[in-house]
């Protein structure tokens, strides 16, 4: 019985909980909201992927990647660079000196499209770029340091690093990347026009779609063999290694999917806010969206993404009303997750609430609560309630 | 590229940025002391050290105030008590950080950075609530402006003289606070073994906090030195901190020489790079040096043998 509730892709309790989710994105958002904060909305979700992307580096592979805005940004600039070019015909652009370019080439007296532009022109090229080059990055950062053992805070630090160097670099090259304004001005589509609300609610539906392909892939992962061995990787690395295990392979697959994640995600932000700029690259933004994780819970890939529609509808929210008092409150809160609830919304949902409520309904009978994988108890603590 | 320059031009620029890089890079050495005691010896990543640093800078700013305001005729010795009064404030506020949040996270280096990380943004904000969003400058005393001419076509600022002079003097005190004297054996020793540590009586959660407090003293001199090259604003904290952690793991944590060592290497890099280059790809091609060799020799340039 245990074995096979180990197995299955899903427990009842996940499933419950993936079908709450899917109602939220799918049903109450879109009923509730205006198109505009529907939009907002569709924003925050791009960064889910990320989050969840970071729920299995971090939370369960160990690796603190704070450089995931580097493939949110490589995701959202190949997207980008497509629709600009579509946006860039010789008809919109006469007026510049050299027509058929990107405006911001214009600007700084670029007078021909960079050859690495060039097959950018085309959309199936570009959507298959959206993941393939932050995955290759990924990849080669990865072969690196895993294979050298580089792990923990040295890692950190250097995709810290990383996404420093991208920004300046995206920020000194204005010619050719649009500089510190990014790429700006998207018109549409492949001929669709993504401004108008239509296109908007479309491409809204079409991203939590792509967040709940996600979703199942992230589930699948730590379902298998893999996400066990991720979670021991975690605790006792060495032991894995001992045990005949390729280490470094698991960790560098881990990272690629968490990239492949960021930079789909960067492509939905690119098609719904319509434009991409350097500072969803950088540093701060990197790290804000480990903040989004870590206050969903960093074991949790649905915590992950109720974290970040929480975090950034407060950011909203504070920030139109009190701009000084936001800064200070997210600075508590990064404190307060890690030093009170490390585990999260999830962890709070899973330890306090939920076994409370259970108390309550079953009148005290002592029932073992279901194993649930979302779980900090689940996953590293033998379960308390079945030994009651 | 060194077309167009004659041999004689040639040498003057390489002695200038040469200088000039002598200048970041004992500014890299002030921000990277205090860190590689934090972070070499006890191996707390501190996010907020730009914050430390950025504290004393502001201490600065006010003292050259009250003394200008109270006491103009000692203006021209305004800065040491400065400093003094930077290393005091910020190494209280480290101590203080130090109880109520890092002693508790000792065991989660990683959950440290996300926690110092939200320190550094309260106090962001703190720092544009009280001084202003603006960036803000001190008036340098007389005797620290104008420069040196050593030829006629090299000259030396004095105020950069001035920070190098202070760069050497805090290495060297640290030097000796580390390897000379019974507080510093104890840093070791807690470094190699903290449980033999403390079964041999030393009080390792003082000496953290101790430890703790000195190196974030040490960037607020490191601020109180800034003051005298460029202005002060809430944000400046954290454009550095980046560079300064790199310098730290690149030299090898645990290591001062190979801080020492690393922050040459990376500001001479940088500067020369400069004039030649753009800023912004002189620092990009350096940091990707440095980032390339850590993915070589993720020990860093002189890593301590430890058995861990």
């Amino acid at each position: 019985m245990q074995t096979d509730r180990k197995n299955r892709f899903l427990t009842r309790e996940e499933a419950v909980y993936f079908a709450i989710l899917a109602a939220v994105v799918f049903l109450i958002l879109p009923l509730a909201l205006d198109p505009f904060r529907l939009n907002l909305f569709g924003k925050y979700l791009t960064y889910a992927f990320v989050a969840i992307g970071l729920v299995l580096c971090w939370g369960a592979g160990g690796i603190l990647s704070l450089g995931q805005g580097v493939f949110f940004g490589l995701g959202g600039y190949c997207m980008a660079m497509f629709l600009k070019l579509e946006a860039s015909t010789p008809e919109n652009t006469a007026i510049q000196s050299t027509p058929g370019i990107p405006d911001f080439m214009d600007w700084n007296q670029i007078t021909a499209l960079p050859w690495w532009w060039e097959p950018f022109h085309s959309l199936f090229f570009s959507l298959l770029a959206v993941v393939v080059v932050p995955v290759v990055f990924a990849f080669i950062v990865g072969v690196a340091m895993f294979r050298r053992r580089v792990g923990g805070v040295y890692f950190a630090i250097i995709t810290q690093a990383i996404a420093a160097i991208l920004t300046i670099l995206i920020i000194g090259q204005q010619g050719f990347t649009g500089g510190v304004n990014g790429i700006t001005d998207l018109r549409t589509l492949n001929g669709w026009d993504i401004r108008t609300d239509e296109a908007k609610t479309a491409l809204y539906f079409v991203n939590g779609a792509l967040l709940f392909a996600c979703l199942f892939a992230a589930q699948y992962v730590r379902r298998s063999k893999l996400g066990r061995l991720l979670i021991a990787m975690r605790d006792q690395e060495d032991r894995v290694r001992f045990s005949g295990y390729d280490v470094a392979s698991f960790k560098i697959f881990v990272f690629c999917l968490g990239a492949a994640f960021a930079g789909i995600g960067g492509a939905m932000f690119t098609l719904q806010v319509g434009f991409m700029s350097p500072t969803l690259v950088g540093i701060v933004p990197s790290i804000e969206m480990v903040i989004f994780a870590a206050v969903g819970g960093r074991l949790s890939i649905l915590g992950a993404v109720y974290g970040t529609l929480l975090v950034n509808w407060a950011k909203t929210t504070f920030s139109e009303s009190f701009p000084e008092l936001w800064l200070l409150g997210l600075g508590a809160l990064f404190i307060a997750v890690v030093m009170t609830f490390p585990n999260g919304l999830a962890g709070l949902w899973s330890e306090q609430i939920m076994p409370r409520a259970r108390k309550l309904f079953a009148g005290g009978t002592a029932r073992p609560a279901p194993a649930s994988p979302d779980t900090a108890a689940g996953l590293t603590q033998p379960r308390k309630a079945a030994a009651e | 590229m060194f077309a167009g320059y004659s041999m004689g031009e040639l040498t003057a620029i390489f002695a200038m940025q040469g200088f000039a890089g002598l200048i970041l890079f004992s500014v890299f050495v002030l921000m990277a002391l205090g860190l590689a005691i934090i972070f070499g010896q006890m191996g707390v990543i501190n996010m907020a050290h730009g914050e430390f640093m950025i504290l004393g800078a502001y201490v600065t700013y006010l003292v050259s105030h009250v003394f200008a305001d109270i006491m103009p005729a000692l203006f021209s010795m305004y800065f040491f008590v400065a400093m003094a009064l930077a290393f005091v404030a910020a190494g209280a506020l480290g101590m203080f950080v130090e109880w109520a949040m890092i002693c508790h996270l000792y065991k989660r280096p990683l959950d440290t950075l996300l926690a110092t990380w939200g320190l550094s943004l309260i106090l962001q904000q703190l720092y544009r609530s009280i001084f202003g969003a603006r960036e803000v400058g001190v008036t340098i005393p007389d005797w620290m402006m104008g420069s040196l001419p050593l030829t006629d076509m090299i000259e030396v600022p004095i105020n950069g003289i001035f920070v190098m002079v202070l760069a050497v003097g805090i290495s060297i005190a640290i030097y000796v606070l580390m390897f000379r004297s019974g507080w510093g054996r104890q840093v070791r020793a807690i470094n190699q073994n903290r449980v033999m540590a403390d079964a041999v009586g030393i009080n390792t959660a003082w000496t953290d906090r101790m430890t703790f407090g000195i190196g974030c003293g040490v960037a607020g001199v490191a601020g109180s030195a800034f003051t005298m090259i460029g202005s002060t604003g809430p944000t400046a904290g954290q454009q550095y901190i980046v560079d300064t952690f790199l310098v730290v793991v690149f030299g090898g944590a645990g290591s001062l020489l190979g801080t020492i060592a690393s922050a040459f290497s990376i500001s001479q890099a940088q500067s020369i790079m400069e004039f030649f280059l753009s800023g912004s790809m002189a620092k990009v091609l350096t940091l990707l040096v440095v980032v390339g060799i850590l993915m070589l020799r993720p020990q860093g340039l002189f890593a301590l043998k430890l058995r861990k």
